[in-house]
């Protein structure tokens, strides 16, 4: 399972980056961006969950 | 599935939208009515539509997520105006008003500007900024009003710095703000204000293109304005949302920020025993104070609510007071509670039109609060609560006056 970002559907609100700065950085057009899209356990699959539920533009998702 | 038409009278009591606060920093009790008739239920508007009220959190994000079903378009005749200011405001054309494709152009060419990067960046600023305002409280008072003293000039040099225009016009701005953003402003005396507004910032950006800033305007004129990507209209219109909803929002919240932690003192000391529960205290201020109270919307095809019907057309209304308050997103809903953590109420909306500003409104609230009860410890209201004026439903929610002592 892995991290994928849409930078097309992105609009910024930067939802990911303050609730896993060590996963999402923006880019200096403000769009999205994947620092890490590793998703190793059941641990750090729940709480990437709930960072993708937070993102309002439904930019982020974790795909198998 | 039940059929209740906006259109038709089936329940002669249908409860408005909007009614009045009593305390500033919960709902109005009226509302218990839209909850206890399910997540989704009809209300009736000033003008005697009737639209549905959506006060359930799971169902205010699908109405929120869904912008192909539920349009922000505030030119569109079947956008529900809840108070009479949004009839004036359809004149207004910017990128709050509008849907994907269209508001998607418009927002791109801001977001390089809202980044968590360049906000932090203004930090330092801001720190700056709030430790000069309470210099001139301290030298002053006590006693202080709060409101005018603190809680609107933070917010508002900083949007001045940010989009390049003179902090010298507050007076004349903010007023006029304040005209556009109050519940009870008239038709006439909301357009009023708009067309002052138009007129300030349409003289203002000629100014600049003669001799140009370094503010976020000034960028737009050059890359955007220049080009051709943009009417000179266009950015008129998106300068008066930047700078109206850059100022007014964030000065409620951080007034009503103040009076919610001082009327819940254990919440106030355990955030001043640990400075790291800062970020999740001004979450959950947020979620609680909830001062966009609702925000519109309407259907453009037949669609499934909350187990109603609604039909293209209907108006919608996302009563974000209660969405935060809803049992099931929210253990504990009615409690304050600055450790919550919970960060996906929907206080700065959700889907594509979520609050472009909000990670600024975080951190000009953050500052404003933790340096204000750091520096003035025994900040204290000088007047009951119960006499603090309250603003009226219809607008942001919050309070007109803070007096306070130390």
């Amino acid at each position: 399972m892995r991290i994928t970002a849409d930078t097309h559907r992105c609009l910024g609100a930067g939802q990911c980056v303050l609730s896993a700065p060590d996963r999402f950085d923006q880019s200096d057009e403000g769009t999205v961006l994947v620092l890490d899209s590793r998703v190793d356990d059941a641990a750090q699959e729940t709480r990437l969950r709930d960072v993708v539920a937070l993102c309002p533009s439904q930019a982020i998702a974790l795909e198998v | 599935m039940t059929e209740l038409a906006p259109d038709e009278t089936v329940d002669p009591a249908v409860p408005v939208y909007p009614q009045a606060r009593g305390c500033p920093f919960q709902p109005p009790a009226g509302y218990e009515r839209y909850t206890q008739a399910g997540p989704v239920s009809l209300v009736e508007l000033y003008n005697g539509r009737r639209v549905w009220a959506v006060s359930g959190h799971t169902e205010a994000r699908q109405v929120l997520l869904d912008a192909a079903t539920f349009s922000s378009d505030r030119i569109h005749p079947h956008y529900p105006a809840t108070a009479p200011r949004f009839e004036s405001a359809r004149k207004v054309r910017n990128f709050i008003g509008m849907d994907p494709p269209e508001h998607t152009v418009q927002r791109r060419m801001l977001l390089s500007h809202f980044t968590v990067k360049k906000i932090q960046a203004l930090r330092p600023g801001i720190q700056r900024l709030v430790d000069d305002l309470i210099d001139a409280i301290e030298a002053k008072g006590p006693v202080a009003d709060l409101v005018p003293d603190f809680a609107l000039p933070v917010p508002s040099i900083v949007i001045c710095e940010l989009l390049g225009v003179p902090y010298a016009d507050h007076a004349f701005f903010e007023q006029q703000s304040r005209r556009v953003v109050t519940g009870t402003t008239t038709l006439e005396d909301s357009a009023d204000a708009f067309a002052q507004l138009s007129a300030y910032l349409d003289g203002l950006i000629r100014r600049k293109e003669s001799d140009p800033g370094d503010g976020l305007l000034d960028t737009l004129i050059a890359e955007q304005l220049s080009t051709g990507a943009l009417t000179r209209r266009d950015l008129v219109d998106i300068a008066l949302l930047l700078l109206v909803a850059g100022h007014e929002t964030t000065a409620s919240a951080i007034a009503l920020g103040v009076l919610t932690l001082l009327e819940h003192p254990a919440q106030l000391e355990a955030l001043r025993a640990d400075a790291a529960l800062l970020p999740s205290a001004v979450e959950e201020l947020l979620r609680y104070m909830a001062i966009a109270d609702g925000v519109a919307r309407f259907a453009t095809a037949d669609t499934e609510l909350g187990g109603h019907r609604v039909k293209a057309g209907d108006g919608v209304v996302v009563v974000i007071s209660t969405a935060n308050r809803d049992e099931e997103a929210f253990e504990g809903s009615g409690a304050f509670d600055v450790a919550r953590g919970a960060r996906h109420h929907v206080s700065f909306g959700h889907g594509v039109h979520q609050c472009i500003g909000q990670n600024l409104a975080r951190a000009e609230m953050e500052i404003a609060l933790s340096t204000l009860f750091r520096r003035l410890p025994g900040l204290r209201l000088a007047v009951p609560a119960d006499r603090l004026p309250v603003k009226e439903p219809g607008g942001v929610q919050g309070i007109w006056e803070l007096p306070v002592t130390w």
